[in-house]
């Protein structure tokens, strides 16, 4: 098995984050930056598979700026074989332009499975895995949640509102990833030191602007103060008044 | 469920560590976080070890992480080692000290002071948490004092037998293998002193656990007593000699301890600043108040200080400079600035403070323990006046 595993650079969800002064994009001081929690998904489940074949590879591939250098070690410490950093200044906000230049880096290798998280946490698009589906001409299934492989022939579960949706497809494949596949593993402490071995790649990119302008950055309203009704059942009228009247919510 | 912990870092003390240092800490904290936390208020309370930890805690790589690969460890620098100490007691000192006896008292001497066969049988099994070890130094009359210890080992034509009585021994009832100190000349002799790794169900030995415990309840203590215990010869550490020995297991040990008790003191803070910016009393978060404001600056201080100690330490021992009276300092230093946080921490949580649901009762209770285990707080004062000296204030 050899697949792909596509990881983006992005903050941790924990931490607090502030507009910069353009007023466009984060003010990046002080904020802890992560692999995101999505492509911890699709990485657990690239290892699993070459895990379970007992060979193979796993290549770790990330469009970012030098300090994603970090995020794939990470990756590696997991256990991935070697990784590959596309570099670039700037990250364009046009997913189609992130997707044409990691398509360009796939093509041309005999992948059996490219791997994506199902979206990034910092831009939620959704769109590069299945855009770089596109790209190479393969099939594409978004938001796995349940994966058996068998030969060239995959079963996919994926969550939909009310159900689960079974697909199938034949290998290779695009897959991006959602929550309940897998549960992604801490690495070992002997794993974080074997990743400063292994081979990453920086291959500078340019990656156009395309299509898309992020135009402002808005902080989501300042939630209103809570009300407290009354205490004990004597409230509960109130309560029952307020959440069909003001709150409208009943 | 508490958001993750963030650690305390003023002084832009991350920029010493390297990214794998930075990595193997971040690691840590993250297992402790959703490992240990969750269930160490209630095991402190029932007073029991979270033995069902062990396997995770092997697959990490965190028993003897500072020794070599060959032996199944993760082989990291000193400063990494000290960093997993510092999220461990960040989780609590029993765990820490669980993982400090296994790693520097237990898997440190069979590495020193061991033969190549003993390092093969013993090192493996170890790393990966399938056998547990004790350290058998203290005895019940013998405690600051070691050199005067009773323990004897005679030898006999095929064999060792050991007699004596160890106190105050953490993992004692759960290990199955128990590195005992013993005298094997003279009992005015300490340089007869060496170490045997014994198998804890062999014949004359017996652990029995320490009872009404009010500190390190979440760790395992026991008093071991050792009649006619025949051990075959090959059971003796061969490069084990005299006082020494055992001290420089405690010195290793002590670095560990130096780390983790900022673990302890962070872990503090960190539930004294949430705590006091959430806490409304006269009309305003208490954290308004000029006097906790002076709690919050003076834990803040002491814990980077500490911080700062630790990591230069780690550099020296890492170059091979550093001295035993370094390490003495920091464990003295560290200790009981972590047992002031905890305690200002207790005070500042007012009558939350004392229950088992926040962490700085359970930190200050433990801490009480490590400023006496490991070298008393006192005895690493008289450690560094007979430094500056040259005169020994012991006796």
């Amino acid at each position: 098995m050899k697949i792909a595993v596509c990881i983006k650079r992005v903050p941790d969800s924990e931490t607090r984050v502030k507009i910069a002064a353009d007023g466009k994009t984060i003010d990046e001081a002080g904020v802890k930056f992560v692999m995101n929690p999505y492509d911890e998904f699709a990485l657990e489940e690239a290892l699993r598979r070459k895990e379970k074949a007992g060979s193979g590879e796993v290549v770790v591939v990330c469009l970012g700026p030098a300090a994603a250098q970090e995020t794939i070690r990470t990756a590696l410490s997991w256990g991935a074989d070697r990784g590959v950093l596309l570099q670039a200044d700037s990250i364009p906000a046009d997913p189609f332009q992130t997707a044409t230049v990691i398509a360009a880096e796939l093509k041309g290798t005999a992948w059996d499975l490219v791997l994506f998280g199902r979206m990034a946490i910092d831009d939620y698009s959704h769109q590069v895995g299945p855009l770089v589906a596109e790209l190479l001409g393969l099939p594409c299934v978004t938001a796995v949640s349940h994966l058996d492989i068998e030969g060239t022939k995959g079963v996919a579960e994926r969550e939909i509102e009310g159900g689960i949706e079974v697909v199938n497809f034949s290998l290779p494949a695009v897959l991006t990833t959602d929550k309940s596949l897998n549960e992604p593993r801490l690495p070992a402490l002997k794993g974080i030191m074997a990743a400063k071995k292994k081979p990453l790649e920086v291959k500078p990119v340019q990656a156009g602007t395309g299509t898309l302008e992020i135009v402002a950055l808005m902080p989501p309203p300042e939630r209103k103060e809570g009300k407290i009704v009354g205490e004990g059942a004597g409230a509960v009228g109130e309560l029952v008044r307020l959440l069909r009247e003001e709150a409208k919510v009943l | 469920m508490a958001s993750k912990f963030q650690g305390v870092d003023f002084y832009g003390i991350d920029g010493l560590l390297t990214e794998e240092e930075r990595a193997i800490r971040d690691t840590v904290r993250e297992w402790i976080d959703e490992h240990l936390m969750p269930v160490i208020g209630e095991a402190y309370v029932a007073g029991k070890f979270p033995k069902q930890l062990i396997p995770g805690m092997a697959e990490l790589g965190l028993f003897g992480a500072n020794l070599p690969e060959e032996y199944g460890c993760a082989g990291l620098n000193n400063v990494a080692y000290g960093l997993i100490m510092q999220e461990l007691e960040r989780g609590d000192s029993g765990v820490r000290s669980f993982a400090s006896v296994q790693g520097a008292l237990v898997m440190y001497p069979i590495y020193t002071f061991g033969s190549e066969e003993q390092r093969k049988e013993w090192l493996p099994q170890m790393a990966s948490g399938k056998v547990i070890g004790c350290f058998g130094l203290t005895e019940p009359d013998y405690g600051s004092n070691p050199s005067g210890m009773i323990t004897t080992a005679k030898e006999t034509k095929d064999s060792w037998v050991l007699n004596g009585a160890k106190m105050w021994i953490t993992n004692g009832s759960t290990a199955q293998a128990a590195i005992i100190w013993a005298k094997t000349g003279k009992i005015e002799d300490p340089d007869s002193i060496r170490g045997f790794i014994v198998p804890t169900d062999t014949t004359g030995f017996s652990a029995k656990d320490q009872k009404g415990k009010l500190s390190l309840r979440a760790s395992d203590t026991s008093e071991l007593v050792l009649q006619d215990v025949h051990v075959p010869k090959s059971a003796l550490l061969p490069k084990s000699g005299g006082l020494k020995s055992p001290l420089m297991c405690l010195t290793a040990a002590r670095y560990g301890i130096a780390w983790g008790a900022v673990g302890a003191a962070m872990a503090c803070y960190d539930e004294a600043v949430s705590y006091a910016k959430q806490r409304v009393m006269f009309g305003k978060p208490i954290g308004g108040f000029q006097l906790q404001q002076a709690r919050l600056a003076d834990m803040l201080t002491e814990i980077t200080k500490a911080q700062l100690l630790c990591v230069q330490l780690g550099r020296l021992k890492d170059s091979g400079k550093s001295t035993p009276q370094q390490v003495s300092l920091a464990k003295r230093n560290n200790v009981n600035v972590a047992t002031d946080v905890a305690r200002e921490t207790r005070r500042l949580l007012g009558a939350n403070g004392i229950l088992a649901e926040y962490q700085a009762m359970r930190h200050l209770a433990n801490l009480e323990s490590v400023y006496t285990y490991e070298g008393t707080h006192d005895v690493h004062t008289l450690i560094l006046g007979q430094e500056i000296t040259g005169l020994s204030a012991f006796n």
